[in-house]
């Protein structure tokens, strides 16, 4: 096995956190509508990301798990994936969702708890968002090994944080693709944290992208708050997989600028300096400096998209604060295809005592 | 002309893959050669390595990958080597493979089958002789299946194949050996029925799986008591088909539920449960259970003392005669 399947030293960066650009910063065949749109995506995130947190705190949901900070590796992922390639993913990749074009009232309405998914998966190619952590991985795999069986050439993306690294399926998953030539790409966010537990708690290899030797993979690290750094990084690795069924890990470096999930108490465990350091990294002010010194973007356009999405974030709020309780017997209908007697039963008494109280 | 249990689900999975080609079969050691139980026996060399694959040494992973699989419109059929090997599949299976279809409203379905050889009789070792199948009776969204003839165990897992919902089949691996008369495919009742397989008038013998032959055992020798025992076998544990059961009880006002699971919480205590609710004014005693005990499975020489046999189950109709 060669040694080439190491990760490079550090994490690839092309844009600096000034917004200035590496010198060794190969042409991305980006156009400036691309770009453009991969700023969009970032701001959206960043608004309904805003929205969601609000909508918590004001009774409308039951939790939410932030994804700011984390947008600049999300999205460049994001745009390197095909529309048919799909995505496997925890809580907190709301650009990936966002991209496919996942309703975001629908995942919104999920955390209000009307159900748990309010979307068709296949429509968007995006799997309902997993809870248990890094279980979905190997759904990731098995999709992909189905969909190479096929003949059928869509890459699977598998989304964890770095806490998900020391799980046992995340060490069968690798290995599964691995063994079974799964076109599958690993991408982990390594926010710093899993909840309180910092990433040195989880693990003493060198960097989670080295995992990827262990199961005779590619790992690659890259800078988290780098668009353009996760593009070119993904896109290596997606048009790997697809061509050879080689699956890769690639390690996002990146930081949780919120707590957990809204649940959380990040005073407890962090250390303020730190997040003043990362706030100064933010994905989406780099990139807008560099797209500005391009002339891609200039305060219009920026005003523009700014207005956008808050009117979108406006229209999401109206369906999420109207969402109203499925009727009772959903909680019995999707069970099994064709209800058993003894659920239909149960279904039945619960819904005469319900009509015998008046409620 | 006959055939064994080993044999009819060899057979099934056999005919399964010819008539469907979205059916593959994944697990340990159940490609080149045919699994410990040489169950899937020759499938890959039907079938190739696309139908049939061998897997790394992971159950988690094995059924993830099955999850899949199914998302993808395949309709895998896992093995899981030995009952006492599934349990770090355990959280695939309730977390996703038992929810997928309601947490979705149907959009994604995980049309999969499970198949566990269970059970003890064997001789084993630690680890190979365990009875899980309350677990995933007690999981919404699951199927759980299990023959206790060879007709049923090919039928059955036809059935289960074919069944949009995922089904966990338990293969009671005592019994790989019986023999039916006859030839397959056979198709009997339609699974999610229970079946009389004896009628009789003095008590009713609920079982399932393993405990077939040894109920059947027991109706046999109780004759020489002057009894006739009706042994009902439940075929499906969840859903379970409570009619029969119930107006098998009715009839006979006295029950005996039979399993090799430990009592407490066992299958047996749900269907006394619902025994209770549906036959009160028939039973002319409490309804008996005889079962494992409640301790992990004993080593192989106390295998015999532990497992339900005709003897103990003669013993709980005679106490339900003289309550």
């Amino acid at each position: 096995m060669s040694i080439s399947l190491l990760p490079s030293e550090s994490p690839l960066q092309f844009l600096r956190p000034d917004g200035t650009l590496a010198e060794n910063t190969p042409n991305l065949g980006l156009s400036s509508e691309q770009l453009v749109n991969m700023y969009r995506t970032m701001v959206r995130t960043r608004t309904l990301d805003t929205l969601a947190i609000s909508l918590q705190r004001q009774g409308q949901l039951g939790v939410w798990a932030s994804s700011r900070g984390q947008e600049g590796g999300q999205v460049g992922c994001a745009f390197a994936m095909e529309d048919r390639d799909w995505s496997f993913s925890t809580y907190r990749e709301h650009a990936i969702a966002i991209h496919k074009g996942v309703p975001f009232d629908a995942l919104l309405r999920q955390y209000k708890g009307e159900w748990f998914g309010l979307f068709d998966p296949k429509e968007y190619r995006f799997a309902p968002h997993s809870i248990p952590i890094a279980t979905h991985l190997l759904h990731a795999v098995g999709y992909a090994h189905a969909a190479k069986l096929a003949g059928d050439d869509l890459v699977a993306f598998g989304f964890v944080g770095d806490g998900a690294t020391s799980e046992g399926d995340f060490h069968e998953a690798l290995n599964f693709a691995s063994v079974l030539d799964a076109p599958v790409v690993f991408f982990v966010q390594n926010n710093g944290f899993a909840i309180s537990t910092p990433t040195r708690m989880q693990t003493r290899a060198p960097s989670l992208a080295h995992k990827a030797i262990g199961y005779g993979i590619q790992g690659y690290q890259v800078d988290g708050n780098d668009v353009l750094a996760s593009y070119h990084t993904t896109r290596t690795a997606v048009t790997e997989a697809r061509a050879t069924g080689r699956p890769a890990l690639i390690e996002a470096h990146t930081y949780r600028m919120q707590p957990h999930t809204t649940a959380d108490d990040d005073t407890r465990y962090r250390d303020t300096d730190d997040a003043e350091e990362w706030a100064a990294k933010d994905p989406i002010l780099r990139f807008e400096k560099l797209l500005r010194s391009t002339g891609d973007l200039n305060d219009e356009i920026i005003e523009t998209i700014a207005s956008e999405a808050n009117e979108e974030s406006l229209s999401i709020r109206s369906q999420v604060t109207t969402a109203q309780p499925p009727p009772v017997a959903e909680g019995f209908n999707h069970v099994y295809e064709n209800i058993p007697p003894h659920l239909a039963l149960q279904r039945d008494a619960v819904l005469n005592e319900i009509q015998e109280a008046g409620l | 002309m006959s055939y064994t249990m080993a044999e009819a689900l060899n057979a099934a999975l056999h005919d399964a893959m010819a008539d469907d080609d979205q059916v593959v079969v994944l697990g340990e050691d159940v490609a080149t050669l045919g699994g410990v139980f040489r169950i899937t026996v020759d499938l890959q060399r039907k079938f190739g390595e696309k139908r049939i694959f061998d897997t790394p040494l992971a159950e988690s992973g094995i059924v993830g990958t099955a999850i899949g699989m199914a998302m993808y419109g395949m309709r895998p059929v896992v093995e899981i080597q030995f009952d006492g090997f599934l349990y770090p599949a355990f959280e695939q299976l309730v977390c996703h493979v038992a929810k997928m279809r309601n947490r979705t409203m149907g959009s994604l379905q995980l049309p999969m089958v499970i198949r566990i050889p269970y059970g003890g009789g064997i001789g084993a070792v630690e680890h190979h002789s365990e009875s899980p199948e309350s677990y995933f009776m007690h999981t919404a969204g699951l199927k759980v299946y299990t023959p206790g003839t060879p007709q049923d165990a090919y039928s059955m897992l036809r059935d289960a194949i074919a069944d949009p919902d995922p089904v966990v089949f338990f293969e009671p691996k005592r019994r790989y050996y019986e023999k039916a008369d006859g030839t397959l495919p056979i198709r009997t009742e339609p699974v999610g029925t229970a079946v009389v397989r004896t009628t009789g008038d003095t008590a009713t013998i609920v079982a399932y799986g393993p405990m077939i032959p040894t109920a059947l055992e027991a109706a046999e020798l109780a004759k020489e008591e002057g009894w006739s025992l009706e042994v009902v076998d439940l075929r499906s544990l969840n859903p379970i088909d409570y009619d029969t059961v119930i107006a098998s009880v009715k009839k006979t006002g006295r029950a005996v539920v039979v399993h090799e699971a430990p009592m407490t919480l066992g299958p047996g205590a749900e269907i006394a449960a619902r025994i209770q609710e549906g036959a009160f004014y028939s039973l002319e005693a409490p309804v008996q259970r005889v079962t494992g005990w409640d301790t992990p499975y004993p080593p192989a020489l106390l295998e015999e003392e532990f497992l339900p046999s005709p003897d103990t189950i003669l013993n709980a109709v005679e106490r339900a005669l003289e309550f």
